[in-house]
């Protein structure tokens, strides 16, 4: 009955608090709007925003919107990949060129994209290429600096056996080392995933380029204050999930990891 | 290569190439002569004016405030929330939900709403802003780490009679804080950036204002300055991090390495 | 040495069980035994035992599903004062971001010592324990028996009458460990205290104990409690060359040897039913 596997109460617990955790907060959010305590210019009652985030959802512009923030994201998180993931695989497995090249990485992962906005609109202007571009620069860095720590994190044990059977360099790096850093590439992803999307989002919020962002400042420019709610909350929602995805995947592969695997055994 | 040859070279390319690529830079700007990218020369001397110290009052410090008070608050409610939800499992399924959607957010989805809630765009728009999107990497590195604690501090310290508060006081949060510390680092970077979107976005001050201005009056040599700055800072504020960590976990160091033997 | 005879601890139809339903294990069934006051009691059992749950519910760490554990006659509910337990693995229970002097003081902090007695404490249970020089120096720039006599020394500037001990020595190497032996009787002596010591080492047992309890296995029950009449004090060389000794430690071992064979052979027995059960 009840004392079936782990008790239904402790496994149903973890999704009833969060529904019922979701819930408050709504009900929160639609009571202090209404109470007005604070103005609803300023604060949009819940159910306002979320009738308008559905009326949204009804129009193509919305869905225009959505699909252009969705492409900046996508091709400023593969562009970072292709570019990383090798530069990564390089710059880990060589120590002398992880050594040489430590200074300047070190210097130039610390500016935040966000600081060459003005640099894209006098340059590349106001266009999707500007957007990639800036996602891409954001992206790139967590990218590549989780490769490098993934390649060099190899267990020296794999390598030292792989080498006393006379396995090559090359093949040591594609059977030994690549796999050993496939679970930090994944968390590499997950997080460069999120940078993407906050860059290309920054993007079209500064620059006008065609997205979400830009139709939240146009909105905000209009004072149709709703309307930005509403497309934070559809933001938001972006964003969770491509959270969700990325971070499924990098369970999968922390998982996979032969470490992980011996100790399951 | 032997042995010392090989660490020669290395020491040795460890300098040459970054003097290299700023060498490289220098001269392509020169040959290119675009007045988008200037010298690398006539940016360090208009960063030198700029920011020694001219502009330094103006600008450099209303930055500075923002990026130490949102930190500051940041780290005193990530770990003020965080050790209860580490220590309590019905605190974190309440909170998760809530955590997970906030650290998902692409944070410049809120400014209009920061500053439309908080009526405002000064210090405490900015404040907030930076402080409310710094908090979850402290908040989930301090649940991480007391949650990761190893109970067996915990057990000899309940034997021993040591009450509640004063276990969380001497054994949680020392315990905790390698963890801790991990998450302040990547709030740290958090800020910066945080300051320059909400500056540029709305904002009568400050560096990331300045960023805006310059470009807004096609000023290009201030606004490399700016960008040159806003790494810099980024990297002191890092490097001093890096240097309270070493002091307040030298433990740590000592202790891993002793386990490793 | 001689005990005073006045009964301290008494475990009571002890029982613990994890679990329930279908996945329920009963880690001790039923023990029951006493403890008198400035007596050493080791208990040993073949592994798996359930001897740390077993300290650990007697410590007042955990709850025992059935019985009780009795301190002067009063239930046990949690970790009482005059109880101190020392656990076997020290480095998790010596903190690392603390010196030795600060670990030491721990558990005296809560008591209401003024600042010079509780550093006088500090520094006597050191010197019993031989580690003066070392008292502000981090526990992990020491070898394991001094992280060990550390954690002995916080025990003992704590001024328990009864000293809890899971496997102390288990950690550490053989010639350390007679070192520790010797200085814990030293100890129950300078200190009159009462030691309730388990340990999985038969020749530890019988060395160090006025009586040995051993277990049998899981689910655990008492299978003999066995007096130990040799002299004190107790020498390495000496009392292990005594025919008593021999017999003893013979007897002990004897003992937890048909205890493994029989759960061995339990084991077995499952595992033919369940093969038997399998075919069709």
């Amino acid at each position: 009955m009840s004392a079936a596997g782990g008790g239904i109460v402790t496994r149903l617990a973890p999704s009833v608090a969060a529904a019922v955790s979701i819930a408050a907060f709504l009900v929160l959010w639609q009571a202090v709007s209404k109470a007005g305590l604070i103005s609803d210019q300023d604060l949009p009652a819940m159910t306002t925003t979320f009738r308008e985030l559905w009326s949204m959802m009804h129009t193509h512009q919305f869905w225009a919107a959505f699909a252009r923030t969705v492409r900046g994201w996508a091709f400023g998180l593969g562009l970072a990949t292709v570019l990383a993931v090798p530069l990564g695989i390089l710059l880990g497995s060589s120590e002398f060129a992880g050594r040489a090249f430590r200074v300047p990485i070190e210097f130039l992962r610390p500016i935040p994209s966000a600081a060459l906005i003005p640099l894209l609109f006098l340059t590349l202007g106001t266009t999707l290429k500007s957007e990639i571009f800036l996602a891409t620069f954001g992206a790139f860095w967590p990218l590549l600096v989780q490769t490098i720590y993934g390649v060099r994190d190899v267990d020296p044990i794999a390598i030292d056996t792989a080498r006393s059977f006379g396995v090559g360099r090359l093949e040591r790096l594609y059977r030994v080392k690549l796999p050993s850093a496939v679970p930090y590439i994944a968390t590499g992803l997950r997080i460069s995933s999120a940078v993407a999307l906050i860059l290309a989002f920054t993007a079209e919020l500064f620059m006008g380029i065609p997205g979400l962002g830009q139709t939240m400042n146009v909105a905000e420019s209009f004072g149709l204050t709703a309307q930005v709610y509403a497309l934070a909350l559809a933001t938001g929602f972006l964003g969770l999930g491509i959270y969700v995805v990325f971070s499924a995947l990098e369970r999968r592969a922390l998982r996979w990891h032969p470490s992980q695997r011996l100790a399951g055994a | 290569m032997s042995g010392r040859t090989y660490r020669s070279a290395a020491i040795a390319a460890e300098i040459a190439v970054p003097l290299a690529i700023l060498a490289a830079w220098q001269v392509w700007t020169v040959n290119a002569n675009d007045p988008l990218f200037p010298r690398l020369s006539t940016i360090l001397v208009q960063f030198r004016e700029m920011w020694l110290f001219s502009q330094f009052e103006l600008h450099v410090v209303p930055s500075l405030t923002r990026i130490g008070a949102g930190f500051a608050v940041a780290v005193v409610l990530g770990i003020l929330l965080g050790v209860p939800l580490g220590l309590s499992r019905w605190g974190r399924l309440l909170a998760m939900p809530h955590v997970e959607w906030w650290r998902a957010m692409p944070p410049p989805a809120l400014l209009p709403i920061s500053v439309a809630l908080l009526h405002s765009i000064g210090n405490r728009q900015k404040i907030s802003f930076i402080a409310f999107f710094c908090l979850f990497p402290i908040l989930l590195n301090t649940i991480d780490g007391v949650r990761g604690i190893d109970p067996t501090f915990i057990e000899t310290a309940r034997s021993y009679g040591v009450r509640r508060l004063e276990r969380i006081g001497r054994i949680v949060l020392p315990a905790a804080l390698p963890q801790i510390f991990a998450g302040m680092r990547t709030s740290l970077s958090l800020a910066v950036i945080m300051m320059v979107l909400t500056e540029y976005f709305s904002s009568t001050s400050g560096v990331g204002y300045v960023l805006l201005i310059s470009k807004n009056t096609f000023q290009l040599a201030p606004m490399w300055a700016a960008i040159v700055l806003i790494g810099v800072l980024g990297y002191v504020l890092n490097l001093l991090l890096i240097l309270l960590e070493r002091r307040v976990l030298s433990w740590h160091r000592g202790w891993r390495a002793a386990e490793a033997q | 040495m001689s005990t005073s005879g006045e009964r301290l601890l008494e475990i009571r139809k002890l029982a613990k069980t994890y679990g329930s339903g279908a996945k329920v294990t009963h880690a001790i069934a039923d023990v029951s035994f006493t403890v008198d006051d400035r007596e050493f009691v080791c208990v040993v059992g073949p592994s798996g035992c359930g001897k740390t749950t077993l300290l650990k519910c007697v410590g007042g760490l955990l709850r025992p599903t059935r019985g009780d554990v009795l301190l002067r006659g009063r239930r046990v509910t949690a970790p009482p004062e005059e109880m101190a337990l020392v656990f076997q693995e020290y480095g998790r229970s010596l903190m690392p971001w603390s010196s030795v002097r600060n670990n030491v003081v721990l558990p005296l902090r809560h008591k209401n010592l003024g600042r010079k007695q509780r550093n006088a404490l500090v520094e006597e249970a050191l010197d019993a324990v031989g580690l003066t020089p070392f008292i502000d120096h981090y526990p992990w720039q020491l070898s394991g028996g001094m992280q060990q006599r550390v954690a002995i020394a916080r025990a003992l500037a704590y001024q328990p009458s009864i000293l809890l001990m899971d496997e102390p020595f288990a950690s550490v190497d053989a010639q350390t460990r007679g070192d520790l032996e010797d200085l814990i009787l030293r100890v129950r002596e300078e200190f009159a205290i009462t030691i309730l010591f388990v340990t999985h080492d038969i020749d530890e047992s019988v060395y160090l104990s006025d009586r040995v309890v051993v277990l049998t296995h899981g689910p655990t029950e008492v299978k003999a409690i066995i007096n130990v009449d040799l002299p004190f004090p107790r020498d390495q060389i000496a009392t292990k060359e005594l025919p008593e000794f021999a017999h003893l430690r013979g007897h002990v071992y004897g003992l937890i040897k048909r205890e493994q064979v029989e759960s061995g052979e339990e084991l077995a027995a499952t595992l033919t039913t369940a093969t038997k059960g399998d075919r069709p």
